[in-house]
């Protein structure tokens, strides 16, 4: 087992951390805050597995996939301030 | 002996991130409410993200261009969804947790209560 495995382990761990927060969160809020949170972890995990592998492809997925993330969080807020 | 340095640095990083991670995913469980897990969930994961993306354009100096890209994206847009999402809890009625005085009451009212 190298470090490099450690280091996905550690993002693996704190991905599930924070999804046991989005199963639980008492208000909506809590819940998209967790996404948000998952969605950035997520992306830093994309980019370590993207040097595992040795594929530059998935830095490509990588990018889009953050914009998706900031763009659904941005709607679901102006959705809670009843804007939208 | 350059490439050596750059390994080095970007282990380094890679460290570094990964466990500021972790810390964030503990405080969003830990805290009380959601403001408290807001700014723990983050401060915290930015420099994470940020610090992980450019440990791998540290270890692999041919993409260094798309990982400060993408640093620069997480740097930008992660703090302004944290904002608006702040915001809009707020007005949309989420108690803080052992709150003293709102200095955004006033504000934050609706328009029926003016």
């Amino acid at each position: 087992m190298t470090l490099i495995d450690v280091i996905v382990v550690l993002i693996g761990v704190s991905l599930f951390t924070a999804f046991i927060r989005f199963l639980k969160g008492p208000t909506a809020s809590d819940r998209v805050m967790a996404l948000d949170f998952m969605t950035v972890v997520a992306v830093a995990l994309m980019v370590v597995l993207s040097y595992i592998f040795d594929r530059a492809i998935y830095l490509d997925v990588a990018m889009i996939y953050a914009l998706i993330g900031f763009v659904g969080t941005v709607v679901v807020a102006r959705y809670f301030e009843g804007g939208l | 002996m350059l490439g050596t340095v750059f390994t080095y640095i970007g282990y380094v990083l890679l460290v570094i991130g990964c466990f500021f991670m972790f810390v964030s995913a503990v405080g969003i469980v830990r805290m009380p409410d959601i403001y408290n897990r807001l700014q723990a969930g983050t401060k915290a994961s930015t420099l994470g993200a940020m610090c992980t993306i450019m440990g791998v354009g540290f270890l692999h100096p041919d993409w260094w261009i798309k990982c400060f890209l993408l640093t620069l994206f997480i740097l930008m847009t992660n703090p302004l969804s944290s904002s608006v999402l702040a915001r809009a809890s707020l007005k949309s009625g989420v108690e803080p947790y052992k709150l003293v005085i709102d200095e955004c009451e006033e504000y934050y009212k609706t328009e029926e209560e003016k």
